[in-house]
């Protein structure tokens, strides 16, 4: 999270305090294993890494199928400006996933195992294949990016052939995870607390997952904007606000039928730390629901920016809830991650923001790109189907 | 024929032999310390707990149709036709998707070792392959962990509860839990006084998950048509739109 600001040398600070303590809690887990870096148990066997590095990372990257299904499948160009540092977030938070599992894995030098190894009743085994599935297929999408860079015309035309069964592939592949990723969650119907478990989690996830891929991209959109002294894409992501107004409605509205069918709102009035979360998570998403309704809210660059703040947010802790504190009650232990968990988790965000910056810095990620990289049309040599039939 | 253990928690003296036999059999070390510790653990396989004057023992309940066994992503926990639930360390890539899933918390892992793998009892699977008792119920000196037949020592169970029904909470634990498990308990208490969960479903556990994988080639294929016809749906306008010239 550099910034050309007077507040660049703190920043560059909290940055590399970041990374050091990362660095220590790494040597401690290679040498002292996951008892000696994390506070997971018998009972409680996943933690911080699963449930912010796995489970809110894939899902804050959902801006990047959100963005090519909305752009190439549903043909609404007027998104394409931003559809690239999308699938740049996606690509980035996917090779981050990746780093993450590397951590909590007992066995990270055999993460390639469930690709030879197959059970196909194992949810676990659905989303290793898609992920790894869909990993690929972002670095294909990514690719011209890079190729149109240093010219390479060959290949970029190669790429344009398979685009459209890629942008498919990645679309179903992310459809079918994100879900997953709620589908986990269904064999701990003893364990899971009855707010979150729910014979439709895997719905909520998918549905949540393209909220906050939305929310991302206002995010990130507003961050480089300022980062790199662009103009922000303001019409653009007041109309994003309108489908992400909509996209909460939904999801908040499903939510609503899933507690009222299972009837348990009654454990609403439990003064219990569940429901203050559950409270938490939702206001988090009702709020910058009601606010995007607003005309004005939506107009308002600060405003819009709180919005996805708020709920991306609502989205980390709706994650962490289902992931650990939903599941500490049930297994009968409490949780709080150690130290060292919470300096991989931090370092990996920052490694995240800091590889975004150098990338959207050398590459022609923006269309109006500050240091004027790209030429004004790059996106017309973006993906055109009809052309390269 | 599917294997089982009946443990009649009115019997049971606690003397813990069950526990010392399994160590020996695991090769694991066994004193009084480890004694002590009334939790299974990755080095303590069974444990003996102590509910006020009853005893619980606890041990991997190598259900009918396992969690664990479905959750495995690569497969290194297989549910054997005899019974017992058996565990492949080097398939494993410590994932502890088992642990999570298992409703009984039996799993359990090496978290100190740099290369870990989970630990529990498999119902002495080569033991019994070779038609020998699992060494607690060799062990037992009271016939308190008896092994056999699962059939057989339902109907065991349901003899003693006939018998002596004033001896006995008029139930056996593990018929229905998740659709049946290897492990049967029979307690003078409801099993919630002795630890045991009593909230897991009669529906075993792995159908919760398969309702929803099961689905996966029907959104593939399906997806598949949706979004590719209505990329064509849209080109199409787009195509047209060149050509007469409006772009």
């Amino acid at each position: 999270m550099t910034r050309r600001f007077p507040k660049i040398t703190v920043w560059r600070a909290i940055f590399a305090a970041i990374l050091l303590s990362g660095l220590y809690a790494t040597y401690l887990r290679v040498f002292y294993g996951l008892g000696g870096s994390t506070n997971l148990s018998d009972k409680f066997p996943w933690g911080l890494w699963i449930a912010f590095d796995v489970m809110c990372g894939v899902g804050l990257a959902a801006g990047g199928f959100t963005l090519v299904a909305m752009v190439h499948i549903f043909r609404i160009e007027k998104y394409k400006p931003i559809l690239r540092p999308a699938i740049l977030t996606a690509f980035l938070g996917y090779s981050l996933v990746v780093v993450g599992l590397l951590y909590d894995l007992g066995r990270p030098d055999r993460l390639w195992h469930p690709l030879v190894m197959w059970n196909p009743h194992s949810v676990m085994f659905e989303v290793a294949w898609c992920v790894t599935l869909y990993t690929t297929v972002l670095f294909l999408e990514f690719l011209p990016v890079v190729l149109e860079k240093f010219g390479l015309h060959k290949p970029l035309a190669w790429i344009h052939r398979i685009s459209v069964p890629l942008m498919i592939l990645g679309v179903l592949l992310s459809t079918l995870h994100q879900s997953s990723l709620g589908t986990l969650f269904l064999i701990v119907p003893e364990k899971l607390y009855p707010l979150w478990y729910s014979p439709i989690l895997p719905l909520l996830f998918f549905v949540s997952a393209i909220a906050v891929g939305l929310a991302m991209t206002i995010f990130e959109s507003w961050h480089s904007s300022r980062a790199f002294g662009r103009a922000l894409e303001l019409p653009l992501l007041m109309s994003m606000g309108r489908v992400l107004a909509v996209v909460l409605s939904v999801y908040l509205w499903i939510r609503f039928l899933d507690l009222s069918h299972r009837h348990v709102f009654a454990l609403l009035a439990q003064n219990r730390i569940e429901t203050w979360l559950f409270v938490l998570e939702n206001l988090l998403l009702v709020v910058p629901m009601v606010l995007l309704y607003q005309r004005r809210v939506r107009s308002s660059p600060g405003f819009l920016y709180a919005c996805a703040v708020m709920v991306v947010f609502g989205f980390i802790a709706n994650r962490l809830n289902v992931g650990t504190t939903g599941l500490e009650a049930g297994s009968g232990t409490h949780y709080v991650p150690k130290w060292s968990e919470i300096a991989v988790t931090l370092s990996i965000v920052a490694a995240g923001f800091a590889f975004f910056r150098l990338i959207a810095q050398y590459f022609p990620i923006f269309e109006a790109h500050a240091n004027g990289h790209a030429p004004a049309n790059v996106e017309e040599t973006e993906a055109d189907p009809v052309e390269a039939a | 024929m599917s294997k089982a253990i009946l443990y009649d928690s009115t019997l049971c003296i606690g003397c813990k032999a069950c526990e010392a036999a399994c160590a020996e059999r695991w090769g694991l070390p066994y004193n009084d310390t480890i004694a002590a510790e009334e939790h299974i653990s990755a080095h303590k396989l069974t444990a003996v707990e102590t509910h006020g004057d009853k005893f619980c023992r606890r041990l991997c309940m190598n259900c009918l149709q396992p969690a664990c066994v479905s959750v495995c992503p690569v497969g290194a926990l297989q549910k054997t036709a005899l019974g017992p639930v058996t565990y492949d360390g080097d398939k494993c890539m410590g994932c502890r998707y088992c642990m999570q899933a298992c409703p009984f918390q039996v799993p359990t892992y090496e978290w100190s070792s740099r290369l870990p793998k989970m630990r529990k009892c498999d119902f002495c699977s080569e033991r019994q392959k070779a038609g020998k008792q699992t060494a607690c119920a060799q062990a037992c000196p009271v016939g308190a962990t008896i092994n056999g037949d699962r059939d057989e020592l339902i109907q065991e169970a349901k003899r003693r509860l006939a018998e002596k029904p004033g001896q006995y909470y008029g139930k056996i634990y593990g018929i229905e839990e998740v659709g049946g498990t290897s492990v049967l308990y029979l307690s003078a208490v409801p099993f919630a006084q002795i630890g045991l969960r009593t909230n897991v479903p009669d529906e075993p556990l792995p159908e919760t998950t398969w309702r929803v994988l099961e689905l996966v080639p029907d959104i593939v294929s399906t997806g598949t048509i949706l979004l590719g016809g209505i990329y064509w749906i849209t080109n199409r306008r787009e195509e047209v739109a060149k050509k007469e010239g409006r772009r």
